[in-house]
């Protein structure tokens, strides 16, 4: 009997998203969805605020990465201070920014793969639903649940650091940054008491890594093929063609590595780059327009990040990014579970970054802000930890915004992850007589390797079952069950 | 030959001079009494009721009150701090204090009272009124739904032959202090930073230089609102 299946709200996955899968007359999966079941609206309440409020403002946005949300509001108003546009900030203003976004990469990366993902390699995606969570790793692998708390603890340090506090700071302000980094604050992070210090997080970060090609090693079959489908790919690079996190131009490149778009300026995005709006999800559906909505979306992330860029200027990650990039034959890769290895190639970067910068006694300088003639329109582009994120702000004479667009990196990855919830569902649930708990969770799996946040494209309080209902085709509910 | 005048507060022995008011005398001697629309060197007028302390079993504004021997003052009891509580709510729900987003937070006393009286969620509906924000001028903005009407603006704001930059405006409840659109084109450099500082709230903000202050350095980051007086 053909049946619809629900899940909702997807657990592991910070703000609340429900899947609905619909099912035929025989048992296979016809169609599915990933929907963003609420809505924000942050970018009509901040029409009519101060400019300089944007950045301190739409962080709000997230408790993950308000960083990437704070830099990317102020990377915009730069170009409406007249500071322009990357380099355009003094030497300190620039690199307290980059101190403070690798900060912000390695926490999240941090948490996505050790606190909300680790769970699904450790335990299996069908073990025990009670043990497969980060008490479950803390109880059955301590060491390395108190590296992932620990690290996550360095890259906030970080934070606390450079933008004023943990989590929603005030560092960046448009046209530089409010403080320097203290000799007392460098010493603390370069070489605080062990584990935290720059060294030890490198050293980590390595053995994250290894821990994940193990894993791929003993489970090849299954890490290559789930959700493993072609795609475009965006991201910005180095105008060099290397891997920058915080300042670039826009690349994109379809399955076989050709470039669709040919490293443009940011400040351009909306000449490349079209949201569609579809009826059943507050999420929109981006898609570079000369490629049309068909064969225009692309990927973001850490995955799309590795496919664009042509190396890393760091050699511990570099070393890792040849082992990664031979083992598709210098091809992009498409497989959904590569994400994961891809992050913790950049968690690997982000330590190296982090700690050569610490030693740069640029960081110490009093220039904190530069400005130039006021512009009304800044668009402020930059690689969240889940990918490319856009921020494009408008103001009028009095300084107020008048428009605000935001394209957040889940939303860039909204078609990616609807096409590898419906491989997963597929690959899963097709002529089973009856769905189970691991089968719901693999659909969570192939979410989480994209995104465990929604809340940016979403918002999500309190609990969050796994619910999920199977309808016929006439939608009405013939089973209905609640993890 | 100066006239002191003895009288106590919660059971302490003040001495005031003679002329001051309860809470100049209670500054003097090292204890707090807050205030919001009291401001110094300005006639005070006791509307905001922060100030209020009990009075020989009345309450009384303190900044109005002049000290008078043998009073027996309470300031801080249970009473009186629940009673300046719910005004600090009143504030908060009559407007729309967005801390989080806020230039003025660390050095806003309204959000200083609200952590010494430990407000969580007030006891009051929010009203959500939508003033808005008067941007038009070139050195200064003024957020209408974080304004508290308490007229310190309009007291100290002067130009040099004493004309007011800022007025009141309509009444009743839709009563609210505005700036004069043309005095507001030559407002000089300092005089617009001093308007700023002197609000209590973030309703007068200086443009363009917002969260310039990092987070640890602003003034109640370092201390809470009244521990530079108390002494006990």
């Amino acid at each position: 009997m053909p049946k619809k299946i629900t899940i909702e709200p997807v657990t592991r996955v910070e703000g609340h998203g429900k899947v609905t899968i619909q099912m035929d007359d025989f048992g296979n999966v016809k169609d599915s969805r990933l929907h963003i079941v609420e809505f924000r609206g942050f970018e009509r309440f901040v029409q009519g605020r101060p400019y300089w409020e944007a950045p301190v403002l739409v962080q709000r946005l997230c408790g993950i990465c308000p960083v990437s949300h704070h830099l990317a509001a102020a990377k915009a108003l730069d170009v409406i201070v007249g500071a322009g546009t990357g380099h355009g900030l003094t030497a300190v203003g620039e690199k307290m920014r980059r101190l403070m976004h690798y900060g912000q990469f390695f926490q999240s990366h941090v948490l996505h793969f050790f606190h909300l993902s680790s769970p699904d390699f450790l335990f299996g995606i069908d073990g025990d639903p009670a043990l497969r969570n980060i008490i479950g790793v803390a109880m059955e692998h301590k060491d390395l649940a108190v590296q992932g708390v620990m690290m996550r603890k360095y890259g906030q340090e970080i934070i606390a650091r450079t933008a004023g506090k943990k989590i929603h700071g005030t560092g960046a302000i448009p046209g530089g940054i409010n403080k320097n980094l203290s000799l007392e604050e460098k010493e603390f992070l370069l070489n605080g008491a062990d584990p935290l210090n720059a060294d030890k997080m490198v050293e980590w970060s390595v053995g994250a890594l290894e821990f994940f090609k193990t894993y791929h090693a003993g489970n090849r079959d299954m890490v290559d093929n789930f959700a493993a489908f072609p795609s475009n790919h965006l991201s910005i690079v180095r105008e060099d063609g290397a891997m920058d996190l915080y300042n670039g131009v826009l690349r994109a490149v379809d399955n076989d590595g050709k470039r669709i778009l040919h490293d443009v300026d940011c400040q351009d995005y909306d000449k490349y780059i079209e949201e569609e709006v579809r009826n059943w999800s507050y999420m929109k559906f981006p898609y570079i327009k000369e490629l049309g909505k068909e064969k225009g979306w692309y990927r973001v992330g850490p995955l799309s990040r590795l496919n664009t860029c042509d190396f890393i200027p760091t050699p511990l990650a570099q070393k890792e990014f040849e082992e990664f990039k031979a083992y598709t034959n210098g091809k992009p890769n498409g497989m959904s579970l590569h994400y994961h290895w891809a992050r913790l190639i950049e968690l690997l970067h982000t330590a190296e970054m982090i700690r050569d910068l610490l030693k740069d006694p640029d960081l110490q300088n009093d220039d904190l802000v530069t400005k130039g003639e006021k512009l009304h329109k800044g668009v402020g582009v930059i690689e969240a930890p889940r990918g490319t994120l856009f921020h494009h702000y408008e103001i009028d004479d009095n300084d107020q915004i008048t428009l605000a667009n935001l394209i957040v990196s889940t939303t860039n990855n909204n078609q990616p992850m609807n096409t590898a919830v419906n491989l997963t569902a597929k690959a899963f649930m097709n002529g089973q007589q009856e769905i189970t708990e691991p089968m719901m969770n693999a659909v969570e799996v192939a979410i989480r390797a994209y995104d465990p946040c929604l809340s940016c494209a979403t918002h999500a309080l309190g609990q969050m079952p796994l619910e999920m209902t199977i309808v016929d085709t006439n939608n009405n509910i013939i089973d209905h069950k609640i993890k | 030959m100066s006239e002191e005048i003895k009288f106590k507060i919660d059971g302490k022995e003040i001495i005031a001079k003679k002329g001051q008011t309860i809470v100049e005398a209670a500054k003097d001697n090292g204890v707090y009494i807050p205030t919001l629309c009291n401001f110094e060197g300005v006639k005070p007028k006791g509307s905001c009721r922060i100030c209020s302390v009990k009075v020989n079993n009345r309450f009384m504004t303190s900044c109005t009150t002049p000290a008078a021997p043998g009073m027996e003052v309470y300031n801080n009891t249970t009473e009186i701090s629940d009673l300046r509580k719910s005004i600090i709510e009143l504030l908060f729900v009559s407007g729309n204090h967005f801390c989080p987003a806020c230039e003025k937070s660390g050095n806003c006393e309204l959000q200083g009272l609200a952590y010494k009286y430990q407000m969580m969620v007030p006891r009051f509906p929010y009203s959500f009124k939508k003033h808005g924000v008067i941007a038009t001028g070139p050195k200064l903005l003024k957020e209408q739904d974080r304004c508290i009407l308490c007229q310190r603006c309009m007291k100290t704001i002067k130009d040099e032959s004493g004309k007011r930059y800022y007025a009141f405006h309509n009444r009743g409840t839709k009563l609210e202090v505005v700036m004069d659109e043309e005095m507001s084109k030559t407002i000089p450099d300092e005089l617009a930073r001093q308007a700023m500082k002197n609000c209590p709230v973030g309703s007068i903000i200086y443009k363009e230089i917002g969260f310039a202050e990092p987070i640890g350095t602003r003034k109640f980051d370092k201390q809470s609102i009244g521990s530079e007086i108390e002494t006990n």
